[in-house]
C-alpha cells in the first residue's frame, strides 16, 4: 500500500471529497497517486488528509510516503526534499475584474494596487518580489476561494493563481465574474515531494512517472479532469528526453533570514497595532457590558449577559469569518479594521467578567460607608469602588493581553500577514522551521515580558496589598 | 432641649421573621443613648434603618426635622439633609483600602462638601488628633490596629460634621482600658450640641458612659 498525503479542501479538480462518497477522495491528482502505486507493485493508495501548507513538514516527519496535491516546484522544497520528475506545467495568470481588462496587462500595471494569492506559493513570492520593483501591495490568503470573491467584491484589483485554480473558480462564480488575462505571468510545475532520505522511493516514482507518460495513461488521466493541453504534451516529451529544467538552487539560509528580518519586524508591528487596538476596544466594551450588569435595569442586565455568553461560547475564528466575509454583504470593512473588531468584541466579553468580578469584589461596606457620608453613585464608582476594582482587575487584564497578543495569529485567516503568519511563509521558503519559529517565539516573549514587569510594578506602586475585606 | 432623634414604633420584618418590632426613643443633643441587647435582636438594624441603608415596614424615624417613612429607601437625591445629619460607624469600620488614613477623612469633605484641599486637610489633622491617631496620617488602613481603624472611622463619619453619630458595636476590638478612652472620647464629641446612639451589647460600657440605656429583648 502507498500512503500518499493532499490536502481535500484545495478540492477538484486536484483532490476533493468524492460527492458520491465523502469518505472517499477524487481528482487527478488521485489518480497519480494510484497510478504511481500501480507501477511500484503496491495493491492500493491510502489517503492521508494534509493542510496544504504543511505537506513538506508532513511528509518529512513519515505522516506518508509522497505528498502530491498541486504541490510546486521550487528551488527550496529541492533543496530540502525528494522531489519528483514535474508531472504537469501550470500558468501562472492574473485575474482582474471585467471593468479593469483593458487597463491591466501585467503585474507592472498593478502599482499601489491589492493583488491576492495563495500564501507560500510561487505566486505569493512573485508577489513579493513586485512590491520591491513595482510597488504592487501582495495579500495573501490561506483558501483559493475567497481571493476570487474579495476580487469581485472590490477588496482586492487583481488575483495571481495557477491556471487551473482561476478557470475553476470562474466556472464556479458564473463565467463573467472576472476575466483570466491571457498572458501568463511565469510557468510552474506539479511535483510530488518525499522526505529528503527518501531517494531511492523518489528514483522509483520517477521511473512510474516516465512509464506513465510513454504509455500515455497519464495523459488519459490529465483529459479525464479536463486540464490537458498542449503544454503538458511539450512537458512530457522534454521529461522522457531528460531535458527537462528544474529550478535552480536559491540563495544560503543564513542570507535569506537576513532578507527576512525586516518583513519579520513588520510583522511584529502589525501584530502589536492589532493587539493594542483590540485591547483598548475590548477595555471600553468590556467596561460598559460590566457596567450594565453591575448597574443597569433588568433588561440590560439580562443583554449584557447573553452578549458575554454568546461571545465567549462561539469561536473566534467563526466571529472573524461572520465579521469580514458574513457582513461583507452589508458593509465591506477592511481586514485590518474587521481584525480589531472581531478580536476587541470577542475579548471585550471576557473583560467584561473581569471587571464585575473586581467591582464586585469591593467590600459591600465601604459602598455603605460612602453613601452615609454623602456621595452619589456616581461618585463611589469614581472614588471608590473603581479605583479599588481596578487594581483587582490589573493582573487578569495583563494575562488577557497576552493571551491576545496570541490569539491575534488567527486574524491572518482573513489576510492580515501579521507575526505567525509571516513567520509560516518564511519557513515554507526557507523550509524549516527551527529558525523562524525562533525568531518568532523571541518577537512575542519581546512584547509580552515588558507587560507582565509592567503590571507588577504597577500593583506595586499602588499598595499591592489591596484585600478583598 | 430639642430631639435630635425620634424613632416611633419601628419594625422591620426580613420575610416572615420579625426583626424589631415596635422599637421607639428618642436622642436628645448633648446625649449618649446606648441601645443594648444580646447579638441578633436588630441593634444593627435600627442603626442601619436611621441611616437609610435599611426599608423599614412599620413606625416612623425623624432625624432634626427630616422624616422617613416605611417602604422602600428613598433615592439618594432625595436623601441629602439626612446625608448631612447622620454619621455612622460600622463595626468593621469599612474604611477605604485604597486611600490613606487622611484621605479617608478628607474625601467626603472635598468631594461632598466642596472644601479646598488645604481646610480638608486641616479639619482632618484636627479630627485626628482629637482622636489621637494623628502621626498614622500617611498609613494604609491594612496597616492600623482595631482600635486606631476605629477611631479613623470615626474621625471619617465626623468629617462632615453630623448633628447626630450612630455607632455600631465600638467596643468590640477594644481591651478595657480602651474601653474607658474611647467613652471619655464619646463624652466629648458629644459637646458641642451633637448626639450620640450607639449600638452595643457591652453592658459595663453602657452604664459607666451613656446617658440612657435601652435594652432590646428578642
Amino acid at each position: 500500500m502507498l500512503v500518499w498525503g493532499g490536502d481535500a479542501a484545495g478540492g477538484a479538480p486536484f483532490v476533493e471529497a468524492d460527492p458520491a462518497n465523502p469518505s472517499r477522495v477524487r481528482g487527478f491528482d488521485v489518480e497519480v497517486a494510484e497510478r504511481i502505486a500501480r507501477g511500484l507493485g503496491r495493491r492500493s493508495a491510502r489517503f492521508v488528509q494534509v493542510q496544504w501548507s504543511s505537506i513538506d513538514q508532513s511528509v518529512e516527519r513519515g505522516d506518508f510516503e509522497i505528498g502530491l496535491s498541486g504541490v510546486e516546484d521550487t528551488p527550496t522544497r529541492r533543496a530540502r526534499h525528494a522531489v519528483t520528475l514535474p508531472y504537469f506545467e501550470f500558468r501562472e495568470v492574473l485575474a482582474v475584474r471585467p471593468a479593469d481588462r483593458d487597463r491591466i496587462r501585467s503585474l507592472a500595471d498593478l502599482r499601489g494596487r491589492r493583488v491576492a494569492t495563495l500564501g507560500a506559493t510561487i505566486a505569493y513570492d512573485m508577489l513579493l518580489a513586485a512590491r520591491d520593483s513595482t510597488g504592487l501591495l501582495p495579500v495573501s490568503y490561506d483558501d483559493d476561494v475567497h481571493p476570487y470573491t474579495d476580487l469581485m467584491s472590490g477588496r482586492v484589483d487583481a488575483v495571481l493563481l495557477d491556471h487551473i485554480i482561476a478557470q475553476r473558480a470562474l466556472r464556479r462564480l458564473g463565467g463573467t465574474a472576472f476575466v483570466i488575462l491571457a498572458h501568463e505571468v511565469a510557468t510552474g510545475h506539479y511535483v510530488g515531494v518525499l522526505a529528503r532520505a527518501d531517494s531511492v522511493l523518489r528514483d522509483s516514482v520517477d521511473a512510474v512517472l516516465r512509464e506513465a507518460m510513454r504509455d500515455g495513461s497519464l495523459e488519459q488521466i490529465l483529459r479525464r479532469w479536463n486540464v490537458w493541453d498542449e503544454s503538458q504534451g511539450v512537458l512530457f516529451e522534454r521529461v522522457l528526453r531528460g531535458g527537462v529544467a528544474t529550478q535552480p538552487a536559491g540563495p544560503p539560509v543564513a542570507e535569506r533570514v537576513i532578507a527576512y528580518l525586516p518583513s519579520l519586524a513588520r510583522a511584529a508591528g502589525v501584530t502589536l497595532a492589532v493587539s493594542v487596538l483590540s485591547m483598548a476596544l475590548a477595555v471600553i466594551v468590556g467596561l460598559a457590558l460590566a457596567s450594565a450588569r453591575v448597574y443597569g435595569a433588568a433588561w440590560l442586565r439580562v443583554v449584557a449577559a447573553i452578549y458575554v455568553e454568546v461571545v465567549r461560547g462561539t469561536p473566534l475564528l467563526l466571529q472573524l469569518f461572520v465579521i469580514y466575509y458574513g457582513l461583507s454583504g452589508v458593509v465591506r470593512l477592511p481586514a485590518f479594521l474587521a481584525a480589531v473588531l472581531a478580536l476587541g468584541l470577542n475579548y471585550a466579553a471576557y473583560e467584561a467578567e473581569i471587571y464585575r468580578g473586581a467591582l464586585q469584589a469591593v467590600a459591600r461596606a465601604q459602598l455603605e460607608a460612602a453613601r452615609t457620608l454623602g456621595f452619589s453613585e456616581m461618585q463611589i464608582l469614581r472614588l471608590i469602588r473603581g479605583p479599588q476594582a481596578l487594581r483587582y482587575a490589573l493582573a487578569p487584564m495583563t494575562n488577557d493581553f497576552v493571551a491576545l497578543l496570541k490569539d491575534s495569529a488567527l486574524v491572518s485567516v482573513i489576510t492580515v500577514v501579521e507575526l505567525t503568519k509571516q513567520t509560516a511563509i518564511f519557513a515554507t521558503n526557507v523550509g524549516s522551521w527551527v529558525i523562524p519559529g525562533l525568531l518568532c517565539a523571541i518577537a512575542y516573549l519581546a512584547m509580552s515580558l515588558p507587560l507582565a514587569r509592567l503590571a507588577r510594578r504597577l500593583e506595586r506602586h499602588w499598595g499591592g496589598g489591596v484585600h478583598p475585606a | 432641649m430639642s430631639k435630635l432623634l425620634t424613632i416611633d414604633r419601628l419594625g422591620v420584618r426580613f420575610g416572615a421573621r420579625d426583626v424589631l418590632r415596635g422599637l421607639s426613643l428618642e436622642v436628645s443633643r448633648g446625649e449618649i443613648v446606648a441601645l443594648m441587647g444580646p447579638s441578633g435582636v436588630g441593634k444593627s438594624t435600627a442603626l442601619r434603618a436611621v441611616a437609610a441603608l435599611q426599608p423599614f415596614d412599620e413606625g416612623r424615624i425623624v432625624i432634626d426635622g427630616f422624616a422617613l417613612e416605611p417602604g422602600a429607601v428613598p433615592p439618594e437625591s432625595r436623601l441629602v439633609p439626612l446625608r448631612r445629619r447622620v454619621g455612622l460607624v460600622f463595626q468593621a469600620h469599612a474604611l477605604f483600602e485604597h486611600l490613606s488614613v487622611r484621605h479617608n477623612v478628607t474625601l467626603a469633605l472635598r468631594h461632598v462638601l466642596g472644601r479646598s484641599g488645604a481646610e480638608a486637610d486641616a479639619t482632618a489633622t484636627q479630627l485626628l488628633e482629637t482622636l489621637d491617631v494623628a502621626p498614622r496620617a500617611d498609613a494604609w488602613p491594612r496597616q492600623l490596629s482595631g482600635g486606631e481603624a476605629q477611631r479613623v472611622a470615626i474621625a471619617r463619619a465626623l468629617a462632615p460634621n453630623p448633628a447626630l453619630l450612630l455607632m455600631d458595636e465600638p467596643t468590640a476590638a477594644l481591651d478595657p482600658a480602651r474601653r474607658g478612652i474611647l467613652g471619655t472620647t464619646l463624652r466629648r464629641l458629644c459637646e458641642e450640641q451633637r448626639g450620640l446612639l450607639i449600638a452595643t451589647h457591652d453592658g459595663e460600657f453602657a452604664r459607666a458612659h451613656a446617658d440612657r440605656v435601652f435594652i432590646l429583648t428578642p
